[in-house]
């Protein structure tokens, strides 16, 4: 066995008081490719930040050959032949292959000061070429397919001298013929001593790839196995532990009335022939990696974005949602994964953001009446307890918790029939969070129907009636609370069995 | 407490103005004159109409540089029935109806276009420009009937009528815009489109009413230069939309949009319009006066920024 390439041992890194990797070890040997798996929010990202100098470590040590290295700067990681391909791709669309390949770095290519772009493309083709790649230096980058992209991204990092190439979910825009060109590619920098380390939730290309896998879980290092020595059932038990039967104070209100149908949903490349009922009363859960377009899908239905085909129902009745004002007027309600972008003004006080999608409720024939805006605001402060001083205090001095309630408060006046909740206690307080479940639970005794998007998988199975599970934008399993657990919807949402 | 410093903001520009005018009136005491300031405010008042419509699209995070063309276009044509004698109040209609119809033209093509404001509207101007010369054949347009003048001479209980109606438009505005369904929503797509959208609004009606306000707007204002003028310039209104847009600027409000107010606007306005007579009353030379203006916006945009940043 050849001395690792990189070897990181004893890792902790705390954001603010809160420690997001506790004692991380991680060991890499020439020509590896080592998969690195766990679930949103287990630490990957920010272990790979450290390696790449983006963030320091508080404790740890980090040796690259043998040879500690205090890691401290992004530019001493590429210097020392360490590089990152991000999910979303670092390329200026508007220049051309070559030019991205040596972007920062096109000093070589000049004579007598004067800048040579045949030179330029030359050195950039020879990069190419140790690629097995046919595409001309002088094109375009936006010219290029989102596999070509990537290509090019590797060709940079392999013009930089990596020995160390760091890839995040790289499979997740590419055909399937792209993810081949991919893998033979990284077969080949293998070959050449190059030590991959692969980021991806996907199952298969784990075990044909891969030589390795960590598992990391809540900040933790889980442990490492040879895939050989594997099975997927063992590496879902490792992301998503033994110990997780959190309580949630589910109680169940479905009633047999089916409040609302989908027949047959598709869009483009993000969800295809999606079908599935909500009855009254019903929590409704919505599982799935990211990227499996669970968001899109109730976008979809919410009329956020159009829809190629499909059909809706509410109360057995056919609707055409076209846009959130069709939604909204059919009652349904909608709190977006992205609190600060797409739910909240932020530069208006809370009274205006809870008034947002009840502006009829507080007016008279088109005008604002102040007395039923401030009425309406103070009931919903009261009955979510928002904490403010004054309901005209601006929403962006709120916490991420408060922050969550008025964009609630705002669906909440609306009196909804449904309610579709994306990610609704992401950056929120735990104290907000079980405030958030009740409210969950009151609304499903009111007879609202409910689907809710989270990636925390005890949250979802605790509240939900029922769990969809979707895979690359199809419906691969629905499952009733009693048989959901977080094994059998990892192993649907990863593909690991069907 | 910050959420006490909006006030502080919307009293900055008044600030600003008083400061001006009280040194205009140490340095010059004829600048504090009833006819003096009856004479300033009259100047005034089409800048003033103009920028009211630009408040609107400007709070939607648009920009409108068309409205100078769609004046000299409306003027025009307005001017060229009268003369043709057209009844009064029909020519009237006709050009506010033309005012708003351009308006919707430059609405069309930014909502459901998709299309950035600035360009929209710079191509916009060129157009309602050269429809101008061409409809013109590049003369003035005389001849108006006598009663029309009244429109930008006449006055009301001693008060000369643009000032009235500056006045009555900057009542009706306000009042859409702080106590309207619309004028909230106006402010919302300014603050953020997105969340607006999700919010169950028609953001591609609302751009395209604001766009419609500022056709409008630029129709009023046509109406009364060439009333005062007795006559339609097809150069008039050049560069009236940078001047609209320095008012609106000087009054407060974000050029991002989602914040600013009218009053903001209608004191912009003033502080330009005082400049120019008071430099004009201190003998500044005309090309000086346009440096002292430039400096003048720079320096209110800095204080804005240094307050926002707090």
């Amino acid at each position: 066995m050849s001395a690792p390439l990189l070897h990181m041992q004893g890792i902790d890194k705390s954001f603010s008081g809160i420690k997001v990797l506790d004692d991380v070890s991680f060991e890499l040997l020439p020509g590896e490719i080592h998969a690195l798996m766990g679930e949103n929010g287990a630490g990957k990202s920010t272990l790979m930040k450290i390696l790449t100098g983006i963030y320091m470590r508080d404790h740890g040590t980090i040796r690259l050959q043998g040879e500690p290295v205090d890691m401290s700067h992004p530019l001493q990681a590429q210097q020392l032949g360490i590089s990152m391909i991000h999910q979303e791709l670092n390329l200026i669309p508007n220049l051309s292959i070559a030019e991205n390949i040596y972007f920062g770095r096109e000093a070589f290519a000049t004579d007598y000061g004067w800048f040579k772009q045949k030179k330029l493309q030359k050195a950039a083709r020879d990069v190419l070429n140790r690629l097995d790649l046919d595409l001309d230096p002088a094109m375009r980058v936006d010219a290029l397919s989102v596999g070509e992209q990537q290509m090019v991204e590797i060709a940079k990092s392999l013009s930089l001298e990596t020995r160390i190439l760091i890839m995040d979910e790289p499979t997740t825009a590419l055909t399937e013929k792209e993810s081949e060109r991919l893998f033979r590619v990284m077969r080949d920098l293998s070959r050449q001593g190059v030590g991959i380390i692969y980021i991806s939730h996907r199952m298969e290309e784990i075990f044909n790839m891969c030589d390795r896998v960590t598992v990391m879980r809540d900040g933790k290092t889980i442990g490492t196995r040879h895939l050989k020595e594997t099975t997927m059932d063992e590496l879902v038990r490792m992301m998503v532990g033994r110990n997780v039967t959190e309580r949630y104070p589910k109680q169940r209100y479905v009633q047999e009335e089916v409040l609302f149908e989908v027949k047959n949903l598709s869009r483009d490349r993000s969800y295809q022939n999606i079908s599935f009922s909500l009855k009254k009363g019903e929590v409704l859960g919505i599982a799935g990696l990211m990227g499996a377009g669970r968001t899109e899908l109730v976008r979809g239905i919410f009329g956020a974005d159009k829809n190629d085909s499909g059909e809706m129902f509410l109360h057995g009745k056919p609707v055409h949602i076209r846009s959130p004002e069709d939604a909204i007027r059919h009652g349904i309600g909608f709190v977006t994964e992205d609190r600060k972008n797409q739910g909240l003004i932020l530069t208006f006080s809370v009274k205006d953001n809870i008034a947002l999608a009840n502006l009829d409720k507080i007016s008279k024939r088109g005008f604002l009446v102040q007395s039923k805006e401030l009425q309406l605001a103070s009931s919903m402060i009261d009955m979510l307890r928002i904490q403010v001083r004054t309901p005209r205090q601006l929403v962006k001095t709120l916490s991420g918790g408060n922050q969550q309630k008025v964009v609630l408060a705002k669906w909440l006046a609306m009196n909804p029939k449904m309610f579709i909740l994306d990610e609704p206690t992401r950056g929120v307080d735990i104290g907000a969070k079980v405030e958030i479940y009740q409210l969950i639970n009151k609304l499903a005794q009111q007879g609202v129907g409910i689907i809710l998007i989270s990636s925390e998988l005890p949250e979802l199975i605790g509240l939900s009636d029922r769990i969809l599970v979707l895979r690359e934008g199809r419906l691969v399993g629905e499952l009733k609370q009693q048989e959901a657990d977080q094994e059998t919807i990892m192993m649907l949402a990863t593909g690991g069995k069907e | 407490m910050t959420w006490k410093w909006p006030s502080f903001q919307r009293t900055g520009p008044l600030l600003g103005l008083l400061l001006i005018a009280v040194i205009l009136t140490i340095l010059e005491p004829r600048f504090l004159t009833v006819s003096n300031l009856f004479n300033l405010i009259r100047q005034v008042s089409i800048n003033a109409i103009i920028a009211f419509g630009m408040t609107f699209v400007i709070l939607t995070g648009g920009i409108d540089l068309s409205v100078g063309s769609i004046l000299a276009f409306v003027g025009a044509v307005v001017a060229g029935l009268l003369a043709a004698d057209v009844n009064l109040f029909v020519a009237i209609i006709i050009g506010i109806v033309l005012g708003a119809l351009s308006g919707l033209l430059n609405g069309i093509l930014v909502a459901k276009g998709r299309l950035a404001p600035f360009i929209v509207t710079l191509a916009t101007m060129t157009i309602f420009r050269g429809l101008t010369l061409a409809y013109t054949e590049g003369r003035p347009i005389t001849g108006l009937p006598a009663h029309f003048r009244l429109i930008g001479t006449g006055e009301i209980a001693g008060v000369p009528l643009p000032i009235v109606l500056t006045a009555l438009f900057f009542l009706l505005f306000y009042l859409v815009l702080n106590h309207t369904i619309f004028g909230r929503r106006v402010y919302t797509i300014g603050g953020n489109e997105e969340a607006a959208r999700l919010s169950g609004m028609n953001t591609d009606r609302i751009k395209m009413l604001v766009y419609m306000i500022s056709g409008v707007t630029a129709a009023i204002s046509a109406i009364i230069l060439t009333a005062r003028l007795n006559s339609a310039q097809p150069t008039a209104g050049l560069t009236f939309e940078l001047d609209a847009i320095a008012a609106v600027v000087l009054g407060g409000t974000s050029l991002s949009g989602g914040y600013g107010t009218l009053g903001g606007t209608l004191v912009g306005a003033l502080m330009i319009g005082v400049l120019n007579n008071g430099l004009n009353m201190l003998n500044v030379p005309s090309f000086y006066q346009q440096v002292v203006k430039g400096l003048v916006i720079l320096i209110a945009v800095l204080l804005d920024r240094r307050k926002s940043n707090k």
